[in-house]
């Protein structure tokens, strides 16, 4: 049994316009001590699946429904005191904007050892050391002194660390990371994608790393999961999907985005727009946007095509590929 | 020459400290680069490197602490208000954010209006029917004239943003990261139309951006800079196929690329962070996170010289 | 830190000493003739030029500026009525010829019962009301959020001397639950202190304790949506360490100004309290002084007042920095 089992996972959010319908039967696994990137754009329900999996959903207007089941027990049944239990001890969450994400008025050791004491019921001297154990260990330079500084000032790339090592303290066994990096320089990002690749190696810790960035993906984690318009639309390895990505929106992601090592200005774009999640399209949500469309018919609109086994160990949910047919890359 | 920057410089007064100094933060420091006309040059680096600051200088949107802006020949840096009126039109920014920077109380009509009302210019026809063919121009529907931008999406937005900055034909276009806050796939869209309009309406560009693919995808020549200062500039082509200075080296190496079939064991991995620029290393900027730095680096600060390829600021390019 | 609180404790030292030119400059510039306001029914020129003189006002002002300030510190002399000395210790305030004492001792007197009732009904405002702005703040939308609010309202329109009376009647005179206010000394029974000022209390309690559940619901609602709150939650925090360690400590900091301004306030004197139930602390001194027009004790007064307002602007900077790092540290 695999380690984490997302089965049928939907989310909707009711506002004032409607129902949002954020995630619609999405399901995956993850193997201990593998990592997962899953890719999509605004809207794809991405950031949303990853707050479902922590329970973060569980005191909001979200309707949850699905099951996911973390090293065999079944969170969607978890009450929110049960699941706060587990919160950094068995599963954590790093978010994307790290000044915002630390109290401003207390020291950022403190805070790490917060939570280690707290969670551990240790005393406070343990605390300290174990938090200062973990600035150590996610590469902040002087940890003993940094221990007492506040979170305005740490640099953007200190801060982010700062936040990783808050959210392994009590060492869970998944980590999940919502754009890590994406408010970081280039050269910072590759700081702290390394250290979560180090983390994994050294620890067996399973990563769900959650980004917009298919270089990121490339190099980074073991498999993807690519969603869109709250559906999983395709998965595999990462190597078989970014080289040969089955669905047409895969492939038309990888195709529009600029190569740094070739001279050909490429301009391809994928037409049209991300689709209103307050209306669940009948049929495949990329229809409208999709070049082979007019390929396999009226079908894409009408029925919603299964994620289904297809070449490569992959997972695509496409009456393209169901029916025979590639996508050219 | 259309543009040409020289010793250009710009410097905050940082506030006070609770020990009582003010400190200067020099968030650009003696740069110097040209632009023809209907040439595109692209500004990269990270933060703190100065790229806006010199974008909204050249916009005349922030006033140069010192060196020269020489606009069809003329030094544009110390003009006034006044003075800058009769080319205002021909110098335009796109900006980064397209859900902060349109008036989110005015019509789409009125916001890409405003250039003709207050440069008094009435083009042939009237107003708003130039406007709605600058809507249809960039890809909007012109019948939503009236439309607010709340009821549009961020690439939409961002299309308005550009058709209000070519609204006055200009010469040259100064896009502050223009992509960055869009979507993968819409990111794509919105370049493919900066590109059509920059062959049909032969604009010269300057590309302020920190992903190296897009300005390399993009820009005739690029600029690197690192903390205030120039640290390389050349033709996309020989900057990203032969980098000469360190630094760029080292940034393209740090870009994650969707390619499975490259590993990349040598990865150039710098160490620390950017330092701040209220108190940059002394003689060269870059030398606390460089492999090569020796002690002249400290001493002497390195001058862009030209190499084969690109110019590079550094004692030991490579 | 101490840099700042140092320049924080100048700046005070300045303001008060500029408040005290001014005041003192108002009044004694103002055309009425203090020596006629305290001479009495039979007044000729000859005593209204002895009383002058005993009140050291027929002297430049510059000069009476100078005594004045001399005396807060030193003992001071007055030539009195009766050609022998009156003796003004330090700080000397002033001298009301009126009731034939220095100003500071009347303040002496009235000030345990104005220091009292604020800080009395302050602790029971603030507690009450923060707590009840929490509760209001963490069951948002519910039935119980909805009565906070109009208790808010309510208590924010209604005005004291109503309040107070009514609840005068109702529980001390029909219902007898609550005592007569008055003012024993703490010292000489505390349980008699309590009972004699439950009522004020509680008056000024119930009507600004109105307006901090709202401020603490308002500031507990907002920071409830920012991140580092989410991070608590997503660490697996306790439920109540979040609320009270992490939501309210920085939603705390506008409630900690407004609380510095209103007891500054009240400590210089509660006039429509006072009045109110009768009890005579600073506030009705000062009513007093303005009504008999005696101006010795109006000056005394108002700097009094003014020394706490300043005194609690003073405490609220400081606390800031206590609160909040960036204020103590630059990034």
């Amino acid at each position: 049994m695999s380690f984490l089992q997302v089965k049928d996972l939907s989310i909707k959010f009711p506002v004032e316009a409607g129902i949002v319908h954020a995630v619609n039967g999405v399901s995956f696994n993850l193997e201990e001590g593998k990592s997962l990137g899953i890719v999509g754009e605004s809207g794809s329900g991405k950031s949303v699946t990853s707050l479902a999996i922590m329970g973060l959903l569980k005191d909001s207007s979200a309707r949850v429904s699905g099951e996911i089941i973390l090293d065999g027990d079944n969170l969607t049944a978890f009450s929110e005191e049960q699941m706060r239990q587990i919160r950094s001890t068995k599963l954590a969450m790093v978010f994307q904007d790290s000044l915002a994400a630390l109290h401003p008025f207390f020291q950022i050791g403190k805070q790490i050892a917060e939570v280690y004491r707290y969670k551990t019921g240790c005393s406070k001297a343990v605390a300290k050391a174990r938090a200062i154990e973990m600035l150590d260990l996610v590469g902040i330079p002087e940890p003993q002194k940094r221990f007492a500084d506040y979170p305005h000032q740490f640099s953007g790339g200190m801060r982010q660390r700062a936040i990783i090592a808050m959210a392994l303290v009590c060492n869970p066994k998944l980590l999940i990371a919502d754009e890590p990096t994406t408010a970081l320089d280039v050269t910072v990002q590759a700081q702290i994608l390394e250290l979560l690749q180090k983390v994994q190696k050294e620890f067996g810790t399973s990563i769900i790393l959650i980004t917009h960035d298919l270089g990121v993906v490339s190099e980074f984690v073991d498999d993807v999961l690519v969603m869109y318009a709250g559906r999983a639309v395709e998965i595999g390895s990462v190597k078989q999907v970014i080289s040969t990505p089955q669905h047409p929106y895969t492939a038309g992601l990888l195709a529009s985005i600029p190569d740094l090592n070739s001279d050909v200005a490429n301009f391809t774009f994928i037409k049209g727009t991300p689709p209103n999640m307050l209306k669940l399209a009948q049929g495949c949500s990329f229809a409208p946007r999709c070049d082979y469309q007019s390929k396999v018919g009226a079908q894409c609109f009408d029925s919603l095509p299964e994620l289904l086994q297809s070449e490569n160990a992959q997972h695509v949910r496409c009456h393209l590929v169901q029916s025979g047919q590639k996508v050219s890359r | 020459m259309l543009l040409e920057v020289k010793n250009l410089s710009k410097e905050f007064k940082t506030k006070k400290t609770l020990g009582g100094e003010n400190k200067l933060l020099k968030a650009v420091s003696d740069i110097s680069f040209s632009l023809e006309a209907g040439e595109s040059l692209g500004l990269v680096g990270e933060s703190g490197c100065g790229k806006s600051t010199t974008g909204r200088m050249i916009a005349k949107l922030l006033a140069p602490t010192s060196g020269e802006i020489f606009y069809e020949g003329k030094n544009i840096a110390p003009y006034s208000e006044r003075q800058m009126k009769s080319i205002r039109g021909d110098i335009q920014m796109i900006f980064q954010d397209p859900f902060s920077s349109l008036n989110p109380r005015q019509t789409v009509g009125t916001i890409v209006g405003t250039p003709f009302k207050v440069n008094g210019i009435e083009p042939v026809g009237g107003v708003k029917q130039e406007v709605q063919r600058l809507l249809e121009l960039v890809g909007l529907n012109p019948d939503h004239y009236n439309r607010f931008p709340h009821e549009f999406s961020g690439g939409q937005r961002q299309r308005i943003g550009i058709a209000r900055a070519i609204a006055l034909k200009p010469k040259l276009i100064i896009a502050d990261e223009p992509v960055s806050a869009l979507d993968v796939s819409i990111q794509a869209q919105i370049l493919n139309l900066l590109n059509e309009l920059r062959k049909e309406l032969n604009l010269s560009m300057i590309f302020i951006a920190h992903d190296l693919a897009v300005v390399r995808n993009f820009c005739d020549r690029v600029a690197v800079m690192y903390l205030g200062k120039m640290a390389e500039i050349g033709t996309s082509h020989d900057t990203f196929t032969n980098p000469h200075h360190p630094y760029t080296k080292a940034l393209m190496s740090a870009v994650p690329l969707p390619d499975p079939t490259i590993s990349r064991p040598n990865r150039i991995r710098l160490e620390g962070e950017v330092p701040s620029p209220i108190d940059p290393p002394s003689g060269c900027r870059f030398r606390t996170r460089c492999w090569k730095a020796q002690d002249i680096c400290a001493t002497t600060e390195p001058v862009l010289t030209a190499l084969s390829g690109t110019s590079a600021a550094c004692h030991f390019p490579e | 830190m101490m840099k700042y609180a140092l320049r924080r404790l100048a700046a005070a030292a300045m303001l008060l000493i500029i408040v005290i030119f001014v005041t003192f400059g108002l009044f004694m510039a103002v055309p009425a003739d203090p020596a006629r306001l305290s001479c009495g029914k039979y007044c000729d020129e000859e005593m209204k030029a002895r009383i002058r003189h005993a009140m050291e006002i027929d002297i430049p002002l510059t000069d009476q500026y100078y005594r004045f300030m001399k005396g807060l510190v030193v003992d001071r002399t007055y030539r009195a009525n009766t050609d022998a000395e009156v003796k003004c210790e330090a700080p000397c305030l002033g001298y009301s010829f009126r009731t034939d004492e220095s100003v500071t001792e009347i303040i002496k007197r009235s000030a345990p019962v104005t220091f009292s009732i604020a800080l009395g009904a302050s602790l029971i405002w603030l507690t009450g009301g923060v707590l009840i702005g929490m509760l209001s703040a963490l069951r948002k939308g519910t039935w119980i959020d909805k009565i906070v609010q109009s208790f808010a309202l309510f208590g924010a329109s209604l005005q004291i001397y109503l309040v107070g009376w009514v609840l005068l009647l109702f529980l001390v005179i029909k219902w007898d639950i609550l005592k007569m206010p008055t003012y024993t000394s703490p010292f000489e029974n505390p349980i008699e202190w309590m009972k004699g000022l439950a009522l004020p209390w509680l008056t000024l309690a119930f009507l600004s304790m109105a307006s901090y559940a709202r401020l603490t619901r308002a500031g507990m609602i907002e920071t409830l949506s920012e991140d580092y709150i989410r991070t608590a939650r997503s660490n697996g925090l306790s439920k109540k360490r979040i609320q009270f360690k992490h939501t309210l400590r920085a939603a705390i900091t506008p409630i900690i100004t407004i609380f510095g301004l209103d007891l500054g306030g009240l400590l210089g004197g509660a006039v429509i309290t006072e009045s109110t139930f009768g009890l005579r602390g600073i506030g009705s001194t000062a009513l007093e002084s303005v009504r008999e027009l005696d101006l010795p004790l109006i000056i005394g007064t108002v700097i009094f007042s003014a020394f706490f307002i300043i005194m609690a602007n003073l405490i609220v900077d400081l606390l800031y920095a206590v609160l909040d790092p960036k204020v103590r540290i630059a990034s």
